[in-house]
């Protein structure tokens, strides 16, 4: 992998990938009819908040895979993956609020998807916490896998009760019932943008496995030399 | 040893040295009736607006408490390495789970009763007439909260600034079971038919199975050295 595709290159992918999306976003797609302009923040939040799913159930994958074959590699995955997931789940929550206020003329309602969104962010941040309040790195990883696998257990169950509570957000323009949807030219966009942030998703979670395998390689060093 | 057998000792070993020096249920208590207490203060609710305030007020409570008492159940554990001694023990690690959270669950209950009647009586609310559905709301919300309360303050204990790390881990996975417990809860007060708020009961029973069956799988991991 870094042979045939180096990080440079893949950084620097990432950054045409990108530009051509913000590109696409403000000069391609159309213009939506009664939201305006505003609502092209909504590439970027969709976008956003997909990657932040995929990051999650990423956690789920290595904390499963930690504690089933101890592989120190697995519990990078998982924790890699957090981080970033949880900057790109920041990012959904500042969008969202940003579109909110012109078009719903609030900053932000405690609606179903908002909610768990917001619960979400939480879960990221609880692991995030306890990873970083567990000295012993191998215990660290096992607690964190421990947490990892029962938050996204957890999230369906929020999804409903949060559901049956309460729901104001727009209805699901994608696979929707009928009178959603999205003009070709928005999929395109969405598409294009949600292929960026998985090359930015991607870059970042492999700079920082790279990153854990040296810490490793350190603090084997030091234990010799001791 | 047979499962069962471990989750009476751990449980009756938990209630023998909680009665030896009575700290958890009393701070549990204590904790939560001044919760009660706050809230008149906040919300100086009128005589009307008590049946909209209280099952909120109710969970929030019970919530804090919960945790509280979660704490202490496994900050005992460490103090005199116990924890090390039960690790030791060649038993299902699941069972000790188990021991644990049934008898927290058993000081939850108490201080939930003590909650619940301090409520009753300085906001004027007479809770018989829905006596039967709000307690089986409140169990159901209760074993879940407490199932998963359980694991997390193992999990908490393990950590530095345990006290802040709980409720970070509980609250935001525990929104169901509160969703549900406030929910259910208000219906039951207000006397509407069970059908109506069935479903809520159901959520909390569902996520009480999975959350209980998902931490008597996970515990072995939590205890591990």
């Amino acid at each position: 992998m870094r042979r045939t595709f180096p990080p440079l290159v893949h950084l620097l992918v990432t950054l045409a990938w990108l530009l051509v999306a913000m590109a696409m976003i403000f000069l391609y797609a159309p213009q939506e009819a009664t939201m305006g302009e505003v609502q092209r923040i909504f590439y970027v939040h969709v976008s956003a908040a997909w990657t932040a799913l995929l990051a999650y159930f990423l956690i789920f994958l290595g904390s499963v895979r930690y504690l089933w074959k101890r592989q120190p590699a697995a519990d990078d995955f998982a924790y890699g993956s957090a981080e970033v997931g949880f900057v790109f789940c920041t990012g959904v929550l500042v969008t969202g609020p940003l579109w909110a206020k012109p078009v719903w003329g609030i900053w932000w309602t405690w609606d179903a998807r908002l909610t768990l969104t917001f619960v979400l962010w939480l879960l990221f941040v609880a692991y995030l916490m306890l990873r970083s309040y567990v000295i012993n790195p191998a215990r660290s990883a096992v607690l964190g896998a421990v947490v990892g696998i029962i938050g996204f257990v957890d999230v369906p169950l929020d999804y409903m009760a949060i559901r049956w509570w309460r729901t104001q957000h727009p209805q699901p323009v994608i696979a929707g019932g009928e009178g959603s949807g999205l003009d070709p030219r928005m999929w395109v966009v969405l598409l294009v943008t949600w292929g960026a942030f998985l090359c930015l998703f991607s870059y970042l979670l492999r700079q920082y496995l790279r990153l854990a395998e040296l810490r490793r390689g350190v603090a084997e060093l030091q234990r010799e030399r001791d | 040893m047979p499962t069962l057998r471990v989750v009476t000792t751990i449980f009756v070993k938990d209630l023998r040295v909680e009665w030896r020096h009575r700290e958890t249920l009393v701070s549990m208590c204590v904790f939560g009736v001044l919760v009660v207490f706050l809230f008149n203060f906040a919300f100086e609710p009128a005589r009307e607006e008590t049946l909209r305030l209280l099952p909120g007020l109710l969970w929030i409570a019970f919530a804090f408490a919960g945790v509280l008492g979660f704490n202490r159940s496994f900050a005992a554990e460490r103090e005199n390495a116990g924890l090390e001694g039960i690790r030791l023990a060649p038993v299902e690690p699941g069972a000790i789970y188990l021991g644990k959270m049934l008898a927290n669950l058993f000081f939850m209950a108490i201080a939930e009763v003590v909650v619940v009647f301090a409520a009753s009586l300085w906001y004027n609310f007479s809770f018989l007439p829905s006596l039967g559905w709000f307690a089986l709301t409140t169990f159901f919300c209760t074993l879940g909260y407490v199932g998963i309360g359980t694991t997390f303050a193992a999990v908490a204990a393990n950590t530095r600034m345990r006290e802040v790390m709980l409720p970070v881990l509980q609250f935001p996975v525990a929104v169901p079971v509160f969703i549900a417990g406030v929910e259910a809860t208000t219906g039951a007060l207000k006397g509407d038919p069970v059908g109506d708020y069935a479903g809520w009961i159901r959520l909390a029973a569902a996520f009480s199975v999975i959350f209980v069956v998902l931490s008597y799988l996970l515990f072995e991991y939590v205890l591990e050295e």
